[in-house]
């Protein structure tokens, strides 16, 4: 008796190989199509993660990729006991973390309002121009911002005109005023077009909860406060997880664009101090012991954000 | 739409909340497209808001007309945009059907290797060692293959393609078509809505790079784009001097009015995304909403 189960279990096993066989022979077309990309994912995405074994040798790049000295944690002690490397890692959590705040609450806030905006036309006109700075890149929007907040722009004028300032702002070079313009930007660029998701779930929404509460009397205010918020619930948690993995992320687009040597202190961000001195000093493996360090970062805030999010009963991302 | 009836104190509001929105994402733009238009002497005196003082197109005819560096930009900005639209189209397209085959014998591992993708990366010095080793330094291919595929991108246009009705392939099949004819022939033409889509993202993410330009491309003034080109006129314009070869922005500064033949090339470097991107709206909301919900 087990010996036949055993023959059958082979001969099963033995035709699903000749099965695979068979549809890799039918499936040549598919093999093709997708043969190269995988390649092409292998070299440009797995490759660079094996790079990463820079960190721990003295990467010269005149030495083949096995002859490179071995130097363990070296680069990392180095990276700890530098002064501007927390200086940096402030920077980028505080932008970072300043940019997710008012970031979500401008979205969410901006979905709220336009959900109830009733005349469609308006609606969409208004929708369709929140759109618009997403789509330019942060060159112009960088030069945009420096524009509008020159010495003689017009925000120092409209402030001027209301008497609010007697004297103009110099924004662009006062450090104490960078994360706060860097923030504006980024809300101002990207408001609209963080609001698609918010909206989406929005449309989702029982009717029929707005109709009970009418009946009950509940101002538009509270059935935006007490039906429309709590039933988008889910959908900002979940957003929120995302980008607080991605908090350290906040890359170094705006902060080159935006930053220049007066407010350079505020202004070094993680990405910028891995490109200036690994790029630029030719200390390759210091650098990506920073982008190291950033992924971790990454990992270890996704996990707890993602736990806490599970305890407090929300459910997190996986 | 039951529950509006009348007009409230709150849609009052809320109009003229919607209309502060509207004045603050286009004033800057209505500012910088007058600024543009207007004569370069006249506008160093300031006070220019949405209109222009003394209109011109001089602005313009001077970077099209005798500034060979910035037409030189201008088509390698389009040449990258038209290129890397097409073939990152073609990638993304290819993969993702190969990946909404339920029945493809790798469809699991090469779907696990993309999505893995999403999650980490070398970071930025190994992909510029990359780079180097690939002997991509000053090759206009460098803005062509490292931006390829995006796993975002396959994802959405997968999950489009998964809900086209199986029986048009199969019937196909019956006819005696290989898989890479209804790929060719079914399975494109119902894609268009996303395929429209993913191409606005990736046109735009070509037209808006200067990064690359930056690190992998300075030294070859061939492959200089207008981004770069406006990425340095506005570092040399703000007080930094971040160590970037600034001759050229020095040279087109010494020319004219900086200010105006800035805004000049912004309103250049602009126009061709907001003339496209109304038209694909509706196209990209279904996609950003199906791509996050997945």
């Amino acid at each position: 008796m087990e010996k036949s189960d055993e023959h059958v279990k082979v001969k099963l096993r033995s035709s699903k190989k000749n099965d695979t066989w068979k549809k890799i022979k039918n499936q040549k077309a598919l093999l093709l199509m997708s043969f190269p990309f995988v390649i092409w994912l292998i070299v440009f995405k797995y490759i660079p993660l094996g790079g990463w074994l820079m960190a721990f040798q003295d990467y010269n790049p005149a030495k083949g990729v096995f002859d490179q000295e071995w130097v363990g944690l070296k680069h990392f002690k180095v990276l700890f006991s530098e002064p501007l490397f927390y200086s940096a890692l402030k920077n980028t959590l505080g932008m970072g973390m300043l940019g997710l705040i008012f970031g979500t609450i401008f979205s969410i806030g901006f979905a709220l309002l336009i959900n109830e905006v009733r005349l469609l036309r308006y609606k969409k006109l208004t929708q369709t121009i929140s759109y618009l700075p997403h789509f330019v890149s942060w060159v112009i929007v960088a030069n945009i911002v420096v524009t509008m907040l020159a010495q003689e722009g017009p925000v120092n004028k409209f402030l001027m005109s209301l008497h609010i300032i007697k004297e103009p702002i110099g924004f662009m070079s006062n450090p104490d005023l960078f994360w706060g313009i860097v923030t504006v930007a980024d809300v101002w660029k990207e408001m609209g077009w963080g609001a698609i998701i918010y909206l989406a779930a929005m449309a989702g929404v029982d009717q029929q909860l707005y109709e009970a509460a009418r009946v009950d009397g509940a101002s538009r205010w509270k059935q935006m406060w007490h039906i429309t918020l709590p039933s988008i619930r889910p959908v900002i948690i979940v957003l929120l997880i995302l980008n607080i993995g991605n908090l350290i992320n906040i890359g170094f687009e705006k902060q080159m664009l935006l930053g220049n040597n007066i407010v350079a202190e505020k202004a070094l961000v993680l990405d910028l101090y891995a490109l200036n001195y690994g790029i630029g000093m030719f200390r390759y493996s210091y650098g990506t012991a920073i982008g190291i360090f950033k992924s971790l970062i990454s990992v270890v805030l996704i996990v707890i954000f993602n736990n806490i999010a599970k305890k407090t009963g929300e459910g997190g991302l996986y | 739409m039951k529950r509006f009836k009348k007009v409230t104190l709150f849609d009052v509001i809320l109009a003229i909340g919607m209309f502060i929105v509207i004045i603050l994402t286009l004033y800057p733009f209505l500012n910088i497209l007058a600024i543009s238009l207007n004569d370069a002497v006249d506008t160093a005196k300031g006070g220019i808001h949405i209109f222009p003082r003394e209109f011109t197109f001089a602005n313009y005819i001077q970077i099209f007309g005798s500034n060979d560096r910035l037409l030189q930009a201008f088509f390698m900005s389009v040449t990258r945009t038209v290129v890397g639209t097409v073939t990152g189209i073609i990638a993304s397209t290819m993969l993702a059907y190969t990946l909404s085959r339920k029945d493809f014998v790798f469809n699991k591992p090469i779907a696990i290797m993309l999505i893995l993708t999403m999650f980490v990366s070398g970071g930025l010095i190994p992909d510029y060692m990359l780079i180097r080793h690939l002997g991509l330094m000053n090759e206009f291919t460098v803005y062509i293959l490292p931006m390829l595929l995006s796993a975002f991108n396959v994802i959405i246009i997968r999950s489009f393609m998964d809900n086209l009705p199986i029986a048009l392939e199969e019937s196909a099949k019956i006819d005696g078509a290989n898989d890479f004819t209804i790929f060719l022939r079914i399975i494109l033409p119902l894609s268009m809505p996303v395929i429209a889509t993913i191409s606005l993202f990736l046109a735009v993410g070509q037209w808006n790079s200067w990064f690359d330009t930056y690190l992998y491309a300075r030294s070859n003034a061939n492959l200089t784009t207008l981004q770069y080109e406006l990425m340095k006129i506005l570092d040399n314009a703000s007080t930094s001097g971040s160590g970037v070869n600034t001759h050229s922005a020095k040279y087109l500064v010494n020319q004219t009015n900086p200010q105006s033949l800035k805004m000049a090339i912004t309103i250049i470097a602009t126009v061709p995304i907001l003339v496209v991107y109304p038209f694909l709206q509706r196209y990209f909301v279904t996609g950003m909403t199906l791509g996050a919900v997945k």
